[in-house]
Order: structure tokens, then C-alpha cells, then sequence
């Protein structure tokens, strides 16, 4: 019965998630049609930045649709719930927070692959120290050290993952504790 | 029989790929939304305006620089380029790091794609917390420095 109820729930949250999509997209065409009125010149500026970053989240779009295709393929939720579930432990941290940082591409692309990630059995709280640890960027450090120099480099890598731990920490708590009351 | 186990495989990979569309295609909408406000965003608010909101005090600039980060978006190579033109203009760099950590950390212009994908709740812990972790980062990070220099 419960195994019945579930896919129906992820089919209803998925039926959500599409309007909700639908309705923030019409409201964003809706402000372009606005901004069409008022500054055009500003909105062809936008349009072309739009559609420079589309084109450049392209290849990274595709992969995520690959490597989706794969999890499903071969990553059962007892796969997922064994390195990233609920009893992962540092194992699991770690693996979050390393795949955080070599994963590439804006961080939006990856949300959906987190959501079924989430949906098999994925931690919230390596969720959110995942999503943190992408704001390390290992390509992107050299020029961060051409700014501000190596030990500042150094410190500020060090400290940010030692906070994606603690907000994932955090996540998990918080969640715990709203889902406890409810 | 060797034929049938082929012609499964096939299929369980072609579902895998098709529900893999499935569900990348419904996240779709809110995804192009957020690239539609970010070409906004970007030709709307120009970087020297964002410059130009520091004060001088330390920790009204680590609040600003915070906000300023959780606000703006794009790559990250672009926050480095204003950190690093925030620093000739002597912001303090308490409040240059915070702006540098927010803008990588928190997504105020991701949010709706972040709320919709993986839940409201989520997506306002999750952000909230960002954006006081990147004060203590910011703060930690030039303190550390400070006392290694």
C-alpha cells in the first residue's frame, strides 16, 4: 500500500513543481514584455546576456541529463541510501563534500539531480553541503590567489568547508526539528 | 534467452533515459526563468553600482558586502574581478569576502528555482544560513590572516 502511495506522491510533487514552473516563467516573460515597454534597448542587452549563459550552461545541462540517466540506470535508493543516506556517516560527508567541489557548471543545473538523489534517499543536510561546497572552484583559485594572495587563498578554502559541514549540520536540525512538530 | 537479457538491458537503459528527461524536462521552466532574470540582472545592475554602496564602516560594509553577494549572480570569476576593485577602493576586506563568499553561496536569484526543485523549506534554511555563514567565513577567514601575517 505504501509502496503504491509513494510513486503517486512523487508524480503529484513533480505535477507541483511543473506549474510552479510554468507560473515564475510566464511572470519572468511577463516583466520582459514590461521592461520591453520601458527600456528596450536595456531588455536586448538582457535578452543577449540570457542568451549567453544558456549557451554556455548548455554542455553542462547535457551532462547532468546523461549522468541522470545513468544514476537511474545502475543507482538503486539502497546504493544512494548506503553512501549518502542516513547511516553514511563521515563517509558520506566527505564524498559531499568532495563531489561539491569537482562538480562543474552554474549551480541550478543541479538541482533536479538532487531532488532524485533526495527522493532515493539523500541526506537534506549533504544536499546543502554539496550545494555549498560548489562555491569552491578549483580551476577559478589561481586567480583568486592573483587577487589576494596564497594564505588568504588557503584559509578561506579551508574555512568554507568546515561551514558547508556546519550548515548541512544545521539543515539537518532544523528539519528534524519543523518535520518533529508538524 | 542470451537475446532476451540484451533486449531488457536495452529497455531498463532507454527508460533510465527517458524518466532522466522526464524529470529534468520538469525542471525545466523554472530553470529558464532564472536564466531569463539573470540576463536581466546582469544588464540592469551594472558592477560599479555595486561598488558604489560601501561606506567605510566595517561591519555595516560586512552586512552590505553579504547582501550585495546573496543578491548578485553569475560566475565567480566576476565577484573576484569586483573584490579585487573593491580592495584598490580600500573596502575593508572583512566585507570584500563576505560579498565574495555570498555571491557563491547564496542564491537569491536561483531561489525560485532552488524552492521549486527542492522544496521551500530547504531552500530558505539552506539560504538563511549561507548568508550568516559568509559573515563568519569572511570574518574568520581575515582574523586567521591577520594573526598568521
Amino acid at each position: 500500500m505504501r509502496q503504491k502511495r509513494e510513486p503517486r506522491n512523487a508524480e503529484n510533487k513533480g505535477k507541483k513543481e511543473k506549474t510552479y514552473g510554468i507560473y515564475f516563467l510566464c511572470s519572468i516573460i511577463f516583466l520582459y514584455l514590461l521592461l520591453f515597454v520601458l527600456e528596450p534597448v536595456n531588455l536586448q542587452k538582457a535578452l543577449r546576456a540570457s542568451w549567453h549563459v544558456l549557451v554556455h550552461i548548455c554542455p553542462a545541462l547535457l551532462f547532468i541529463i546523461l549522468f541522470m540517466g545513468i544514476m537511474n540506470c545502475f543507482v538503486n535508493p539502497r546504493t544512494v541510501s548506503k553512501y549518502v543516506g542516513k547511516g553514511s556517516g563521515i563517509k558520506g560527508w566527505f564524498l559531499a563534500v568532495c563531489t561539491g567541489i569537482l562538480s562543474h557548471g552554474p549551480i541550478y543545473v543541479w538541482y533536479p539531480l538532487l531532488r532524485d538523489l533526495r527522493n532515493q534517499g539523500m541526506k537534506s543536510g549533504l544536499v546543502a553541503v554539496f550545494l555549498y561546497n560548489r562555491a569552491i572552484k578549483i580551476p577559478l583559485l589561481p586567480l583568486m590567489v592573483h587577487y589576494f594572495g596564497i594564505p588568504y587563498v588557503v584559509i578561506l578554502t579551508g574555512l568554507m568547508i568546515i561551514a558547508s559541514i556546519v550548515q548541512g549540520h544545521a539543515v539537518e536540525m532544523i528539519e528534524r526539528q519543523i518535520s518533529n512538530e508538524t | 534467452m542470451n537475446h532476451g537479457k540484451q533486449n531488457d538491458d536495452k529497455k531498463t537503459i532507454v527508460s533510465s533515459f527517458y524518466k532522466a528527461l522526464r524529470s529534468f524536462g520538469t525542471a525545466f521552466p523554472v530553470l529558464l526563468g532564472v536564466v531569463l532574470l539573470l540576463g536581466l540582472f546582469r544588464s540592469f545592475v551594472p558592477s560599479r553600482i555595486l561598488s558604489a554602496v560601501f561606506t567605510g564602516d566595517l561591519l555595516r560594509d560586512t552586512v552590505i558586502g553579504s547582501l550585495i553577494g546573496s543578491i548578485s549572480g553569475g560566475n565567480a570569476v566576476t565577484s573576484y574581478i569586483i573584490g579585487g576593485e573593491l580592495a584598490k577602493q580600500n573596502v575593508s576586506l572583512i566585507a570584500i569576502t563576505a560579498f565574495i563568499v555570498a555571491w557563491v553561496t547564496v542564491g537569491i536569484i536561483q531561489f525560485p528555482a532552488e524552492a521549486g526543485i527542492l522544496g521551500k523549506r530547504f531552500a530558505c534554511v539552506r539560504n538563511v544560513l549561507a548568508f550568516f555563514l559568509s559573515i563568519l567565513v569572511s570574518i574568520g577567514t581575515v582574523k586567521t590572516l591577520m594573526v598568521i601575517q
